[in-house]
């Protein structure tokens, strides 16, 4: 049953990777020189995207060049897929819970960037005992996002307000407030003019994992955690119940005795917390001090993370990772074969798209039936 | 004499005393903050004059604490005349629009104290500035009015710019890639329609989506041809201004609204089109028709989903024609992610302005002039951080939204995929 559910999604990445090897291979001017001759012009583009393919790999999963310690040695690649996996899970449970109860959490970039300032404020202005020090962090953390996201809930259950022109809003908000406040005395660093906060204390910072030669960090314990808790959330509790409830058609639920509005504003609470969690846990984990690029682009990438996981905590899991080891390959491949970073951007939205119109996967690989999943149900500005 | 008892009114008179409160508050909070509290005061200069245009007046110096005090003290009485009419009954959008400008000359006259405002130069900037937000307004008007979202507007700008740039660099031709931006527009809106319409995706997703398509392409080919073959592929220069002859010469009014390029002529002709055409014109009935109610519609034999199509595309081309303002009539070379979210600003200007083209208009009008405002301030030097007031235009779209100052009505069908036979969904 599971190999049904992952077919889709499997050879919707197929395809897009194949598209944007084209892509790759025909933006290449020495493929486009061979233009008179087909065979070589072929051969030329498919050592191209090959090339390109193989750095994917290499800095995502496993490099032999660094393997030169022994074995292990060329595995830094993977732990940096699941450093940047792990904001990118939150990040992703925060706008896949969110599309569970019908709601469009495009906030959740701003979200994240709220709770990386409440995170990294905590941590480098008190001096607490090492694990206190990191759960105060990440409590400030969950509060202001949590509060950041609240706010949109709460606005669209007294007034109507639809989440996404807000949410998109209060990323910009977020972003700006973020410039100012690295800006102020307050988060300067010392001796630094450009816009970098103070390293978070050690006493707050998340363990390595695997010693101090790769970035892999205790964080992905807390994102996997996060996904089991929001599968309990959304199997087995009442609560989740109604988030379900009213994600599937609110004025039934409503007749039903449940309170949308409260629903609503509840659960992007939660939302915007996971969100605030993952910009905790990058800062904590990862980076140790706050910029202006902290955002990165997890609040981009977890909408097509939840869309590609197909609003499960699982599927989110997996396509958090997948998604986290094109990043982190592509930054090599970047730097290996002069392709752009953006050709992940491409990818990610191609498979969305496929996943979208499974049609396009069905008449492309002459399926017959395909595991649609749960229909991306359509809503207007009113409802 | 009738008592304000909020419990005893409308809704809609509930949100109107809201807003006159509002306006009480801001009047108030002028008239201490910035003409009662400031200590010291300087001169503030007002230029007027910008180029070669008629003077009728070159510059108005007057001293900041005054005119603050005279502008707040105008902005009391255009409360109150709110107020008078609000017991009549009645309501005024231009006295509204006349509070806001009080207000505004009030702020700026405490925050631009011992400088120099190119008034003029200002009102022309912000009109420039506001060029893309309006084009992406009328795209989503027509989009929208027929019923489908369209968030994909960013994307569609994002091409216009990159396709106009591209081609007028690559054939040393402007007009080559002038006339192309619209197609450009248009193909990512058939993209649109065809997930949206025939697939019923769902449409917030799909134009997400598809913007994060375009900007992936658009930064991918950027970095891969545009930056190493510049000369080919990126050396566009911009459209010059062009001076209508007499009218350009009118004091104020000219400069601002008769020198500018062609991209901008064109706007007015668009903009003018479409609002004569969606209230007078066959086409724009049904396309209001099928935005509303669409089984009436098709009852009486429109076909929706195809107007709905040709809509979508006809309003990605022209979001593709707003998106080589950035290029052809800006600074003429493309450069990565250029429209820095002016598509989503489009989108809030048009919801501001209740979906309708003209109303649109005028909220686009006021984010851009805000957005100059911000620019001019940062430059001379103001007790307020720039990055609170590139924060204003997102903040008033939220209070806007959330109905505090009138409850907004999307067209009822918006969002919903039609299917033929009647019923939605």
């Amino acid at each position: 049953m599971i190999f049904e559910k992952i077919k889709l999604p499997i050879l919707a990445l197929i395809v897009a990777l194949f598209v944007s090897g084209l892509l790759i291979a025909f933006s290449d001017p020495k493929v486009l020189a061979l233009k008179g001759d087909p065979l070589s012009m072929f051969a030329k583009a498919l050592s191209i995207a090959g090339a390109a393919y193989w750095a994917l790999f290499r800095g995502s999963i496993y490099d032999p060049q660094l393997a030169d310690t022994g074995f292990f040695g060329g595995l830094y690649p993977l732990s940096e897929t699941i450093v940047v996996s792990t904001p990118l899970i939150l990040t992703g449970l925060s706008v896949a819970l969110a599309f569970k109860a019908g709601l469009f959490n495009i906030g959740a970039q701003g979200q994240f960037i709220v709770g990386a300032i409440g995170a990294s404020y905590v941590g480098f202005t008190f001096e607490l005992p090492i694990v206190l020090h990191t759960v105060a962090a990440i409590a400030a953390a969950i509060l202001s996002a949590g509060l950041y996201g609240g706010f949109v809930g709460l606005l669209k259950a007294r007034t109507g307000a639809h989440e996404v022109i807000v949410t998109i809003m209060l990323n910009y908000v977020a972003g700006y407030f973020l410039l100012w406040l690295l800006s102020t005395k307050a988060f300067l660093r010392e001796g630094r003019f450009d816009p970098i906060a103070p390293e978070v204390l050690e006493s707050s910072r998340l363990p390595r994992l695997a010693g101090q030669d790769f970035r892999l960090h205790s964080g992905i314990f807390i994102a996997l955690l996060a996904a089991v808790a929001i599968w309990w959330l959304l199997n087995r509790s009442t609560l989740g119940f109604k988030f379900r409830a009213v994600g599937a058609n609110a004025k039934a639920s409503r007749t039903a005795g449940i309170s949308v509005a409260k629903s609503t504003t509840a659960v992007m609470v939660i939302a915007g917390a996971l969100a605030g969690l993952g910009g905790a846990v990058h800062i904590l984990g990862a980076d140790h001090a706050l910029t202006n690029e902290v955002g990165g682009s997890f609040g981009f990438d977890a909408i097509t993370v939840a869309l590609l996981g197909r609003g499960t905590p699982l599927g989110t899991v997996l396509a958090a990772l997948l998604f986290g080891a094109l990043r982190a390959g592509g930054l090599t491949m970047q730097a290996s074969t002069e392709t752009p970073l953006d050709i992940v951007l491409i990818i990610q939205a191609l498979v969305v798209l496929f996943i979208a119109a499974p049609a396009v996967i069905k008449s492309i690989f002459r399926l017959k039936s395909v595991d649609e999943g749960q229909a991306m149900a359509s809503k207007g500005w009113n409802g | 004499m009738s008592s304000f008892n909020p419990k005893n009114m409308s809704t809609p008179e509930r949100r109107r005393f809201r807003g006159l409160i509002t306006m009480l508050v801001l009047s108030i909070f002028a008239l201490i903050v910035f003409a009662y509290l400031p200590e010291e005061s300087a001169p503030v200069t007002y230029g007027f004059v910008l180029g070669g245009e008629w003077i009728l007046l070159k510059e108005w110096i007057i001293d900041s604490k005054t005119a603050s005090t005279l502008f707040a003290v105008l902005a009391l009485l255009t409360t109150a005349l709110s107020i008078a009419l609000f017991k009549l009954k009645r309501s005024s959008r231009i006295v509204s629009f006349i509070f806001g400008s009080t207000f505004l000359m009030s702020f700026l006259s405490w925050a631009a104290s011992g400088k120099f405002v190119p008034f003029t130069g200002l009102l022309q900037g912000g009109l420039l500035l506001s060029v893309p937000l309006i084009f992406g307004a009328m795209a989503g008007v027509i989009s929208e009015r027929s019923g489908v979202i369209n968030i994909a507007i960013e994307g569609q700008l994002l091409a216009g710019a990159f396709v106009s740039g591209v081609l007028a660099s690559l054939f040393a031709n402007n007009w080559i890639g002038l006339i192309f931006a619209p197609f450009a527009g248009a193909l990512i809106a058939v993209l649109l329609a065809v997930f949206a319409i025939k697939y019923g995706i769902d449409q917030v997703i799909l134009g997400f989506v598809l913007n994060v398509l375009v900007i992936g392409l658009t930064n991918f080919l950027y970095k891969k041809l545009l930056i190493p073959y510049q000369s080919e592929w990126n050396s566009a220069i911009a459209f010059a201004p062009i001076e209508i002859p007499l009218l350009s010469k009118i004091p104020v009014i000219g400069p601002i609204f008769f020198a500018q390029s062609i991209i901008v002529y064109l706007m007015y002709i668009v903009v003018t089109l479409i609002h004569i055409t969606l209230f007078k014109s066959k086409w724009g009935l049904r396309t209001r028709a099928v935005g509303e109610h669409p089984t009436a519609a098709e009852s009486v034999g429109i076909n929706v989903n195809r107007l709905r199509f040709k809509n979508v595309i006809l309003a990605g081309a022209i979001a593709g024609l707003g998106g080589a303002f950035f290029t052809l009539g800006a600074v003429g070379s493309f450069s990565k992610e250029m429209t820095a979210g002016k598509g989503f600003i489009a989108l809030a200007a048009l919801i501001f302005g209740r979906w309708s083209p003209m109303g649109a208009v005028a909220a686009a009008l006021i984010f851009g002039f805000a957005d100059n405002l911000q620019g001019l301030l940062t430059i001379i030097g103001t007790p307020i951080p720039s990055e609170f007031m590139l924060m204003a235009p997102y903040i008033a779209t939220i209070i806007a939204v959330s109905g505090f100052i009138g409850k907004v009505r999307a067209p009822a069908a918006d969002g919903i995929p039609y299917k033929r036979g009647g019923g939605s969904r």
